[in-house]
């Protein structure tokens, strides 16, 4: 049918503006799809490569000191495959000139040879050369967040003793892909801790462990690593371990998989949307050029065309807008693939990040979408193809009109022409109207969504660092003081308060369910330290029992007022029955609480602190931080303010574009939306304006009918859209729950002002071409038949 | 001279010389380019329409009265002449000017009556009388052309002569200078056709308002002053009725 291929060109050219807004959504949706998909990807790829290559640990296990012999009783339990013992230890550095509290963990690896296991990726520089017993190797991440190279110097306090380090090399680490402290951290602070790698030997000797360990990673198979934890808590429960843990448990491990579970979620629900729309949209053009053509499908089905062929002929139409909107999404999702991953090193950091877009995944998002956009029209292609041809030869009857509802009750009677005629206009064409306002609300809607990320965030970090931590500075201990040390904290330079505390790992059990966590030990009350749950209710460290995070509480299958099983994982290891005494809504971490009486009790032992929250006049900081330094058994010094400073640039940047991202297709949504509701409008009543026109109404004038009714449609979008956007973020938060945070459903005032002025500007924007074709109407058509 | 190239000029026309001329148009041309050919559509038309009288513009299809009327309507301009309204110049006027001309002197009526569907038929009346300083009543209107009762009807609840008669009550309802006319009973029967051109010559007698009609039918012309007549772009003839007849007279 080479003649109704002509004719499907010249459709296309008639109906550009309104194909093109649908190209565009449907473009925005495959590049979506496209790119979520494939950072999903090519970030699992990577992940898993990178663990193979480097021999990501299984199980890992930190104790306090066992005679290297251990090893071997490690190496022969059952799916060991490699054991690696090493000597870890979070020390405090020191770079010229900062006084904002650096932390390093120092690890091990073996003087020659390569690691067992959790194997080294040298970015820069050399591996340690045996006997410079004062090389180490640095973490990419933290060497660029302070600006260290090879050949760098710093110092650490090891054991009391200032040692000066020299950088030969910079390197990675599948163990630090995210590199946090640990499970209480949720955001990398790269300037503020790092990892720094040195040779066994000196590191042993320093730490009095030398022919010995204090941690272990192991190798083995997914599958017996539950096995391979329970035996090796047995082995080394004597050395002090505080207990083996899983990858699960791993907090780089666990923060990455999350990541990319997540993203798989994202990978369908935003594409969902914005083909959803773009399946709505066809639809309503696809119907409306089928009520245009009327006449020609009549004529076409007269001169004998079987339905067949007319499905055929607009289906191919559909096909082709598809087809254009998918070559130009995916060009825009695989470039926005690549910016996204680029955005993800700056939180994972890989040996190299290898972007992929995997044929499968385009091949997918053309099927998705052209199944979308066929679904979306094939009510109207059928209707086109049912047509009689008798039917279609006569002129559809004159559109029937009504007083709208608001007249007829006697409310309107005042109202401007104009304003009836739109008011009528909608209510004739209610059903696309309803349409139209849901299209753009969902725009509005994805506005929202796509602001709810950062709003969480920062209400997290607020929550967090502003509203719970009131502190300074936090001083850890490499190993629990006399309680009495609080009197020399008291004592150094500018310090105004101090809040000592108690934290140990521990497991609580509640039936064949248990979980590893660290028990904080605080007194009561705990200015420093003020519990808030998500509500912003501060709650208070009841004098008996614990007191749990409800994440915590449900993981463990518990409620208020019920038992569990504590098993301290250090000293005595003493087991001991507590009642849970409440549990708090929080948002961060899987909490214990206890108040320190009652921890002393439980212990029973002297009573001890390994940290305190210190309130310290910002004056005096650089003296009390010389000072800190050189603490006895110092682990780390934590500035809340350097460090709340950090996470707030770091996710600023990152999020910052992929909101952009997500804005700029919502805003695109928007503008295809609103453009096409005015381009119905004016070709449906092009006869009418005209007639306007002619009868000596001005452009200006004609203008405020078009822009009006697509004006109320906006207006009405703009609040169905926020309470849309609301619910998809209530929809969503779960997808990003883990168990480190759980993402609170806020939605700022500024948000909703944001998503609405976007809405706005769209509607603004896509009046420009359409006044221009308003201009353009053909006064004289008017006066020729109806066409 | 008054009249023009083919047609020799008539007693009427020297009897209009008196009267005031509402239309002046000297050596208008319009050619509409199609792709590579030009299709000549008005060949050099010099044409004068006085104050009241009713003018009926005959000839065959496609032989450019449509064109001629939306010149002197200001909805098209000739490519080359020019047109003189009164003492408005409309011939390289803006598109507001036109506007605003239209808006305040012109009144149209169209053989598929352009009615605002989404108006009633005294709401269609009253949109052109909010456009301008001085009009009639809508009702008022709508009683010239014997609708007032039909005032809260909706142009699908009525008959295609109801609607072109709504149509003539929104033409008139604002005291135009001048009532164009093209084909208004194209899409009517005879008798409907009747009452619509009852409509306008009564509009044309109570109120003075130079008309011209487009026609293909000749017996409509019985009804005119003057009948010009067109052919392939070009003004075949100038014709005056001595007597007029009445609508109902005609045949159809
Ligand atoms: N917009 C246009 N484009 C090209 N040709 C046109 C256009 N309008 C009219 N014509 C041509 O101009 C001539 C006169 O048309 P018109 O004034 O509509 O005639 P009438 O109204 O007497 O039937 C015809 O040959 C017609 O085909
Ligand atoms: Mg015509």
């Amino acid at each position: 049918m080479v003649i109704l291929d002509r004719k499907l060109l010249r459709d296309l050219v008639a109906w550009r503006g309104t194909l093109g807004a649908i190209v565009v959504i449907v473009a925005c949706g495959v590049a979506t799809f496209v790119a979520m998909q494939s950072v999903y990807d090519s970030l699992s790829l990577t992940q898993t490569r990178y663990y193979e290559t480097y021999r990501f640990g299984r199980v890992f296990a930190s104790l306090t000191r066992a005679p290297e012999s251990v090893a071997a009783r490690i190496a022969a339990i059952p799916g060991v495959r490699a054991v690696q013992t090493r000597v870890v230890a979070d020390v405090v550095v020191d770079l010229p000139g900062r006084t904002d509290g650096i932390t390093a963990r120092l690890i091990s690896i073996p003087e020659t040879g390569r690691p067992a296991l959790d194997d080294l990726y040298l970015r820069e520089g050399r591996m340690l050369r045996p006997g410079a017993s004062d090389e180490v190797l640095v973490s990419e991440a933290f060497a660029r967040a302070n600006g260290l190279r090879v050949g760098d110097r710093l110092a650490a306090v090891i054991n009391r003793r200032y040692r000066r380090l020299r950088i030969v090399g910079i390197a990675l680490s599948p163990e630090y892909v995210y590199e946090i402290r640990g499970a209480a951290d949720v955001w990398p602070d790269n300037r503020h801790f790092g990892v720094i790698w040195a040779a066994r030997k000196p590191l042993a000797a320093a730490f009095d462990l030398t022919g010995a360990f204090n941690d272990v990673v192991v190798g083995t198979a997914p599958a017996d690593a539950d096995a391979v934890i329970a035996a090796m808590d047995r082995i080394l429960a004597p050395y002090g371990s505080t207990g083996a843990y899983g990858a699960r448990d791993q907090a780089s491990h666990r923060f990455l998989s999350d990541e990319i579970a997540q993203l798989r979620v994202q990978a369908v629900f935003i594409p969902a949307v914005f083909l959803g729309i773009a399946a709505f949209l066809l639809d309503i053009a696809v119907s409306r050029l089928v009520s245009t053509q009327r006449e020609q499908i009549a004529i076409l089905k007269a001169l004998g065309i079987d339905t067949f062929t007319l499905l055929r002929h607009y289906t191919k139409l559909v096909i082709l807008v598809v087809a254009v909107g998918v070559a130009a999404g995916v060009l825009l999702g695989a470039w926005l693939g690549l910016r996204l991953t680029v955005i993800y090193t700056r939180f994972f950091h890989f040996p190299l990040l290898a972007y992929r877009l995997h044929p499968a995944i385009v091949a997918e998002a053309a099927a998705i979408a052209c199944t979308a956009a066929l679904a979306g029209t094939a009510i109207a292609m059928v209707r086109a193809a049912r047509l009689a041809p008798a039917e279609a030869m006569r002129p559809p009857s004159p559109p029937l009109y009504r007083a709208t509802l608001l007249e007829r009750l006697g409310a309107a009677a005042s109202l401007p022409l104009a304003a009836r005629m739109i008011a009528r206009n909608l209510e004739r064409r209610s059903w696309t109207a309803l349409g139209t306002v849901l299209a753009i609300a969902f725009g509005v809607a994805m506005l929202v969504v796509g602001r709810y990320g950062s709003d969480a965030i920062a209400f997290m970090i607020d929550l967090q660092f502003r509203t719970i931590q009131r502190e300074d500075v936090t001083l850890t201990f490499s190993r629990p003081v006399r309680a009495s040390a609080r009197y020399e904290l008291a004592a150094l330079p500018g310090v105004r308060a101090v809040e000592p505390f108690r934290a140990l790992a521990v497991r609580l059990r509640a039936g064949h369910r248990s979980r590893r966590v660290a028990l904080l030990g605080l007194p009561d009350p705990s200015p420093l330290l003020r519990i808030t749950d998500r509500n912003l209710v501060a709650h208070r460290v009841p004098p008996r029992g614990l007191l749990l995070s409800a994440q915590l509480a449900r993981l463990l299958g518990i409620t208020a007022g019920e038992a569990v099983t504590l098993e301290v994982l250090e000293g005595r290891r003493i087991v001991r029955t507590v009642p849970v005494a409440a549990v708090i809504d929080d948002v961060l971490g899987l909490n214990a609480y206890m108040n320190d009486d009652a921890l002393h009790r439980l212990l029973d032992e002297d009573r001890t602190i390994n940290g305190a929250y210190l309130a310290v006049d910002p004056r005096a900081l650089d003296a009390f931080d010389r000072r800190a330094k050189g603490l006895p058994l110092i682990a780390g010094i934590a500035y809340r303010e350097s460090m709340l400073q950090q996470f707030e640039r770091t996710i600023a940047e990152s999020m910052g574009i992929s909101i952009a991202f997500l804005i700029g297709f919502a805003a695109a949504i928007a503008c295809g939306v609103i453009y096409n509701a005015g381009r119905i409008v004016l070709s449906e009543r092009a006869r009418e304006l005209a007639t306007l026109r002619i009868l000596g109404y001005s452009q200006r004038e004609i203008a405020t009918l078009v822009f009006g009714e697509l004006a109320v449609l906006a207006a009405a979008a703009v609040p169905l859209g926020w309470g849309i956007g609301y619910a998809l973020c209530l929809a969503l938060a779960p997808f990003y729950e883990t168990d480190v945070y759980r993402l609170p459903v806020v939605v700022t005032p500024a948000s909703y002002a944001f998503a609405a002025a976007v809405a706005a500007a769209c509607a603004l924007l896509s009046s420009v071409p359409l006044a221009s074709e308003m201009r353009k109407l053909d006064l004289q058509a008017v006066l020729k038949a109806v066409e | 001279m008054r009249s023009v190239r083919y047609a020799q000029p008539t007693a009427s026309d020297e009897s209009s010389e008196r009267r005031a001329v509402v239309f002046h148009a000297r050596g208008l041309r319009k050619v509409y380019r199609m792709g590579e050919v030009d299709v000549a559509a008005l060949r050099g038309i010099d044409l004068d329409l006085y104050a009241g009288e009713l003018v009926v513009l005959l000839g065959p299809s496609g032989s450019g009265k449509s064109t001629l009327l939306n010149i002197l309507g200001g909805l098209d301009a000739p490519s080359a002449g020019e047109v003189i309204f009164r003492d408005h110049r409309l011939t390289g006027a803006s598109d507001d000017e036109l506007t605003r001309f239209r808006r305040e002197h012109i009144g149209f009526v169209f053989q598929f009556y352009n009615l605002i569907p989404s108006l009633t038929a005294l709401e269609n009346v009253e949109l052109v009388t909010e456009l301008v300083p001085h009009p009639m009543g809508a009702l008022d209107a709508l009683a010239l052309v014997g609708l007032s009762e039909r005032g809260n009807h909706f142009p699908s609840q009525l008959s295609g002569g109801e609607q072109q008669r709504v149509a003539i009550a929104r033409a008139i309802a604002k005291r135009p200078d001048c009532l164009l006319c093209d084909e208004p009973t194209g899409a009517l029967d005879a008798t409907t056709g009747k009452l619509v051109l009852e409509a306008l010559v009564h509009a044309n007698a109570e109120l003075g308002t130079t008309t011209a009609i487009i026609t293909h039918n000749a017996a409509i012309a019985r009804i005119a002053d003057r009948v010009i007549t067109l052919h392939s772009g070009g003004i075949a003839s100038v014709a005056c009725n001595a007597a007029k007849a009445a609508p109902a007279e005609i045949e159809w």
